[in-house]
C-alpha cells in the first residue's frame, strides 16, 4: 500500500497543548510515575522461600487427583469422557467391569502423563461423576519422565493430599454429588 | 622524579580499580532499578560464593563477571578481525582514559605523612592539568570511532546501522555539550576541573543557580552522549537487535558495556563539577587547600554522593521516558539546544561583566538568569519544532509534508 492510496484513512495525533509543548510537565509525569512504583509493593516473589498465595483453590488447575466416595472407592467409572476430551492425549484407561453392583465399569488402571498434559481442565469439565479434578498444586517437579507419569495410586494419593483443603468442588460449584 | 611516578601509578590502580567495581556494582544498581520500576524484586539470589550468604544478590557481579570470563569467545567468520579486536579496546581505552583528568576528591592534608612525598597530593590523577575539560571532551569524542569502528567491522546491517545511527548522533550531540560547558569556562576563567570546582565552592553558588539553561543542554548532550535510554537510538534493541554491539559475545561485548557504564559516570561526575560544585557542600567540606583528614575524607564522599545521585537519575530516565524518533533527536540537538546553549552562552557572557563591573547583589544575577531560562525554554516550546509528523503522505496535506510524494 503506497501513502498516496486513497484506501488510507490519515488519523491525526491530538494537537499537543502548551504545557506539552513545554515537556517539562510531561518528564515530571514521567518520572512520578516511575518514583511511584519504584517505592511501591512488588508483585513478584522469591519463590521457594515465599509460597503465592492462590486466591481460590476450587478454580485452580493444578496437579490431577482422583476422588474417592464415602467407601473409600475410586469414584471413576471408566466412561473415558475425561480421555476423549483431553487434547493432549495424556490420560490412559484401563477400564474393566466393576465388582460393585452400583455402576458397570471402573478402572483397572488411570494414568496421567503430567509432561504432556497442558493443564486446561478438560477432563474435569468433561467427568460426568466428578472424579477427576484438578488441584492447586502448581510446582510439580520430577528427575525422569517415567516419575512424571502418575498412576492411579500417585492419583488417588494426591487426593488424600488434598481433600482437606480443598474439598470435592461438586457441593460448592454444583455438581453432581 | 621518581615519586611522582609512583605517586601517579598509585592512583591510577586506585582509579581502575574502583572505576570496575563501580561499573559491576552499577549493573546490579541498574537492574535492581529496572526491578524495582517494574514493581519486581529484582536480583537477591547471589551472595557470598559457597554459602549461603545472600547478602540482598550483592555477590550478583561476582558471578556476572565469571560468567563473561567462561563464555565463549566467538569471532563470526565474515568480520574484519584486526578492527573487529580493535574496536572494544579503543572504546574502553578512551573511557578510562578521561578519568585521568577527572578529580575524584579534593587534595590530601598537606602533612599527611606519606612517606617520599614532600608535595600536598591532588586526588586527580594528572593534577594541574590545564586542558582538563578539552581533554575529557576530546576522549569523550573517540568513543564515536569504537562505535563506528566495531559497526562497519562487524560486517552486518544491523551494525553498522547502528554505528551509523550512533555517528550521526554523538557528532550531534558534541555541539551542545561544548556550548553548555563553554558558559561554565567562561564563568570560572578556567578549563581545569579543580579550579572550576574550587571557584564554586569559594563563592559557595553552585554554577546551576547561575546557568539553568546551560545545565539543561549540558544534561541531555550527556545523556546523548553516554547513549542513556530517551537516546539510546545506537542500540535500540527493539529495532536493531542490539545496535553496533550486535556481533560481539564474551570479553569483547564486556569491553563494550563496561565502556558504555563508563560514559555515564564520566558524564555524572561531569555534571556534578561543572554544575553542581565537586565535592563543595555548605558547612561540611569548607574550601581551599587547607584540610584536615576529615575535610578531605568528607570531599570525596560528598563528590561520591553527588556522583551516585546523578546516576541514579540517569537510571530512573531510562523507565521514565519513551525513545526518541531519529528525526527527533537531530532536531532536539539542532533546533532547540544548540539554540538555548547559545542564549545561555550570551546571557552567562552578560553576567560576567556585569560581575566584573563590580555588579553585586548574587540573588538578583541569579534571578535574572532563570527568567532568561524560562523564557527561552517557553520560547522553545512554543515554536515547538519537535512536535512533527514525519510519516509520509498525499500532497497538500498539511504543512507537516515530508516530500516522499510531490
Amino acid at each position: 500500500m503506497k501513502p498516496d492510496d486513497p484506501e488510507i484513512q490519515w488519523i491525526e495525533e491530538p494537537k499537543l497543548g502548551l504545557s506539552g509543548k513545554m515537556y517539562l510537565p510531561l518528564l515530571i509525569q514521567g518520572l512520578t510515575t516511575t518514583t511511584r512504583h519504584l517505592f511501591s509493593p512488588k508483585i513478584t516473589i522469591s519463590f521457594p522461600e515465599t509460597r503465592p498465595k492462590i486466591e481460590n483453590p476450587l478454580i485452580y488447575r493444578g496437579v490431577h487427583r482422583l476422588n474417592k466416595d464415602e467407601q473409600g472407592r475410586v469414584k471413576c467409572v471408566a466412561c473415558f469422557l475425561c480421555a476423549t476430551a483431553c487434547p493432549a492425549h495424556c490420560i490412559d484407561i484401563v477400564g474393566v467391569e466393576s465388582p460393585w453392583p452400583d455402576r458397570e465399569k471402573y478402572p483397572e488402571s488411570f494414568t496421567i502423563d503430567e509432561l504432556r498434559c497442558i493443564f486446561c481442565g478438560m477432563c474435569e469439565e468433561a467427568c460426568p461423576v466428578d472424579a477427576i479434578e484438578l488441584t492447586s498444586l502448581f510446582d510439580l517437579t520430577g528427575r525422569s519422565r517415567e516419575e512424571m507419569i502418575f498412576d492411579k495410586e500417585k492419583l488417588l494419593s494426591v487426593y488424600d493430599q488434598t481433600k482437606d483443603a480443598e474439598p470435592m468442588k461438586s457441593q460448592e460449584l454444583g455438581g453432581t454429588v | 622524579m621518581q615519586e611522582i611516578v609512583v605517586e601517579a601509578l598509585v592512583k591510577i590502580a586506585l582509579l581502575i580499580g574502583g572505576l570496575m567495581t563501580a561499573a559491576a556494582y552499577l549493573v546490579l544498581l541498574e537492574r535492581w532499578m529496572a526491578a524495582w520500576v517494574q514493581d519486581r524484586v529484582g536480583p537477591n539470589r547471589v551472595g557470598v560464593p559457597l554459602t549461603k550468604v545472600k547478602l540482598f544478590g550483592l555477590g550478583q557481579p561476582l558471578a556476572d563477571g565469571l560468567k563473561f570470563i567462561f563464555k565463549e569467545e566467538i569471532t563470526p567468520h565474515q568480520v574484519d578481525k584486526f578492527l573487529y579486536t580493535l574496536a572494544p579496546i579503543s572504546i574502553l581505552a578512551a573511557a578510562l582514559a578521561a578519568f585521568a583528568a577527572i578529580p575524584f576528591g579534593s587534595v590530601l592534608p598537606s602533612d599527611a605523612g606519606i612517606p617520599g612525598v614532600e608535595h600536598q597530593i591532588d586526588l586527580v590523577v594528572a593534577p594541574g592539568f590545564d586542558v582538563g575539560l578539552i581533554y575529557v571532551f576530546a576522549l569523550g569524542s573517540i568513543a564515536v570511532y569504537g562505535v563506528i569502528l566495531g559497526g562497519w567491522a562487524s560486517n552486518n546491517k544491523y551494525s553498522f546501522l547502528g554505528g551509523l545511527r550512533s555517528s550521526a548522533q554523538l557528532i550531534a550531540y558534541e555541539l551542545p555539550m561544548g556550548v553548555g560547558i563553554l558558559g561554565v569556562v567562561l564563568f570560572s576563567g578556567s578549563l581545569r576541573l579543580e579550579k572550576i570546582v574550587d571557584v564554586q565552592a569559594v563563592s559557595g553558588i553552585w554554577n546551576v543557580v547561575y546557568q539553568p539553561l546551560g545545565f539543561v543542554v549540558f544534561l541531555v548532550a550527556a545523556f546523548a552522549e553516554s547513549a542513556r535510554l530517551p537516546f539510546d537510538l545506537p542500540e535500540c534493541e527493539q529495532e536493531l537487535i542490539g545496535g553496533y554491539h550486535t556481533e560481539y559475545a564474551g570479553m569483547r561485548l564486556l569491553m563494550y558495556l563496561i565502556a558504555e557504564f563508563l560514559h555515564m559516570v564520566t558524564a555524572a561526575f561531569l555534571i556534578v563539577i561543572l554544575f553542581f560544585g565537586g565535592w563543595h557542600l555548605w558547612g561540611l567540606t569548607g574550601s581551599g587547600n587547607e584540610v584536615t583528614w576529615t575535610t578531605a575524607i568528607m570531599r570525596v564522599l560528598v563528590l561520591s554522593i553527588k556522583v551516585l545521585g546523578v546516576i541514579l537519575f540517569f537510571m530512573m530516565a531510562r523507565w521514565s521516558w519513551p525513545r526518541f524518533r531519529f528525526d527527533q533527536l537531530m532536531t532536539l540537538s539542532w533546533k532547540v539546544m544548540l539554540p538555548l546553549g547559545l542564549v545561555n552562552l550570551v546571557a552567562v557572557a552578560a553576567l560576567v561583566e556585569y560581575q566584573q563591573a563590580g555588579g553585586g547583589t548574587d540573588w538578583l544575577a541569579a534571578a535574572v538568569m532563570w527568567g532568561v531560562a524560562v523564557a527561552t525554554w517557553i520560547a522553545a516550546g512554543i515554536i515547538a519544532p519537535l512536535a512533527g509528523d514525519n510519516r509520509p503522505r498525499n500532497a497538500g496535506h498539511d504543512g507537516m509534508n515530508t516530500g516522499l510524494i510531490p
